[in-house]
């Protein structure tokens, strides 16, 4: 869904951003992650979801049996090839906007596992949002990674033709102040 | 005063609903809200705590989140069963709520009672033939979704409701012996006041047994746990709802919580003396907060028992329904029934 806007006109723009800001309160604010745990990493993740750390401070602790309901896929541990097109299925089978944690080292690069039988990472098989390292990560860990996730929601923009680059604003801005 | 006109009459009614229905989505809100911090509470967990103040404003962003989610619809199912069966079970669940009196009667504008949308004089009848509406939703949903684990947990859930239905309709019988009527109206009034000064005239204290067992039913009619077999994640992924997202999963939801509210209210109305309390004789608007209060315990006692009871396995579910609870029900309309006929019934 995208909105033709006219840069020009500033009542236009500022409704579109407030209203943007508002969806994307909304998103970073109920990240329901899917209940789908790979490995030992699971075990951390599960624990991030219990009494000593809580994630459902921040209104993520629903963790939904069911890909239609969930908007964050944590791949908790190694991605063997058996399970990769199990995954990438569940991935599939989540609506949009859907984001995804690469929780550990195997399932950010293959960790230990540099064998035949292991992805080297999982984002062979899924685009990957957050990195999260460790072996496994803490549920601390885990938790920075579902803060990092809010932040890069709340800085998208739904409703424009383009994704928020901060990169490519940056260097514009590099360019006015030179061309001054 | 005296005969209102068709057309207030109309107008009355229509804002009443009105009034109804948003107090009742608010409540389904707050409910989950409730549901995520007194469960979290009861975990030693803290809860939703950081969006808004004590986390109020955690039900919008969950809101906004599930309305901008894609709309989807699997291949293959059936497209119209598929959108309307979360309109009927919301529906179901918001439509029982009419015949419920959360107020006293005495409040009336031109002789329309405000505390209540209909007053049809087999209320309990009402009642209970809309709350089994609710079942086609559940059913329809699972059967269109085109998917083995919905199918699965719709017949599921169709069983266990329609087994828990008459426990509870044996558990309202008991009711309706002890107070002569079906008109929810009546049953009420005849709660107030109080045996020996102290004790409220409350059914409950009349048929104890009968309070326990509408409290199962209603457990398991509600798909609440221990009873939340239709939804057990390890048999059946997410039960009849599975392939529901977005919105229209929110209206499986908004159901269930709205059923729960729904349930609380039917309790309180029959064993629990419904609107009464101190001074509701003087300040008829305090009826509507004594009601309130009572079915904010019940829901607290709903959560309270979905922390602290295991889910039970599907045929224990069926041994308890039909071996137990369908034997003590009938003995509890048998020793009530012989009861009334000894002492007179209509108190």
């Amino acid at each position: 869904m995208a909105i033709d806007v006219d840069d020009s006109n500033p009542v236009m723009t500022t409704t579109l951003d407030k209203l943007e800001e508002f969806i994307t309160w909304g998103r970073k604010n109920a990240v329901w992650p899917m209940q789908f745990g790979l490995a030992c990493c699971a075990i951390e993740m599960m624990g991030m979801a219990a009494a000593r750390f809580d994630v459902s401070r921040f209104g993520a602790e629903l963790l939904r049996a069911s890909p239609r309901q969930s908007d964050l896929i944590i791949v908790s541990g190694r991605p063997c090839q058996k399970m990769a097109p199990v995954i990438r299925n569940l991935y599939d089978q989540m609506l949009e906007p859907k984001y995804s944690i690469a929780m550990g080292d195997c399932a950010s690069c293959g960790g230990i596992f540099n064998n035949y039988a292991h992805l080297q990472g999982v984002d062979k098989i899924i685009p990957v949002d957050v990195y999260v390292p460790g072996c496994p990560p803490t549920p601390e860990a885990l938790m920075q990674g579902i803060f990092m996730l809010q932040d890069k929601i709340g800085r998208e923009r739904p409703l424009r033709e383009t994704t928020h680059n901060p990169m490519e604003e940056l260097e514009r801005r590099l360019a006015e102040l030179r061309a001054n | 005063m005296g005969e209102a006109p068709l057309w207030a009459w109309i107008l009355i009614t229509v804002v009443k609903s009105l009034v109804v229905a948003v107090a009742l989505l608010t409540g389904f809100a707050y409910m989950t809200w409730l549901e995520r911090r007194v469960l979290a509470r009861l975990n030693a967990r803290v809860g939703p705590n950081r969006v808004g103040p004590f986390g109020l404003l955690q039900p919008l962003a969950d809101g906004i989140k599930l309305f901008f989610k894609e709309d989807f619809q699997p291949a293959g199912s059936e497209s119209w069963l598929y959108l309307i069966a979360p309109g009927i079970t919301m529906f179901a669940a918001l439509v029982a709520f009419a015949v419920i009196p959360f107020g006293p009667p005495g409040a009336q504008l031109w002789g329309v009672p405000l505390f209540q949308i209909a007053d049809p004089n087999a209320g309990i009848l009402v009642l209970l033939a809309v709350t089994a509406v609710g079942v086609y939703g559940i059913i329809l949903g699972g059967w269109a979704s085109n998917n083995k684990y919905s199918l699965l947990g719709s017949l599921r859930s169709s069983a266990q409701l329609i087994s828990y239905e008459l426990t509870v309709g044996l558990a309202l019988v008991g009711v309706i012996l002890v107070s002569g009527t079906l008109q929810l109206t009546e049953i009420v009034a005849q709660q107030q006041g109080t045996w020996f000064g102290v004790l409220p005239k409350w059914n409950v204290f009349i048929q104890p047994l009968g309070f326990l067992l509408f409290l199962i039913g209603a457990n398991a009619e509600t798909n609440r746990a221990p009873f939340d077999l239709p939804e057990a994640e390890q048999e059946l992924v997410a039960g009849y709802h599975t392939e529901y997202g977005g919105m229209k999963f929110a209206g499986f939801f908004v159901g269930e919580y709205i059923n729960i509210i729904v349930a609380s209210s039917v309790a309180v109305t029959l064993f629990l003396g419904g609107w009464g309390g101190p001074f509701v004789e003087q300040i008829p608007v305090l009826g509507v907060f004594w009601f309130i209060l009572k079915i904010f315990a019940f829901a607290f006692l709903f959560i309270w028992l979905r922390a602290s009871v295991p889910r039970i396995r599907y045929d224990q579910l069926m041994t308890i329904g039909w071996k137990v609870l369908l034997i003590l029900a009938l003995v509890n309309v048998y020793v009530t029934a012989m009861g009334v006929m000894a002492f007179g019934g209509g108190s």
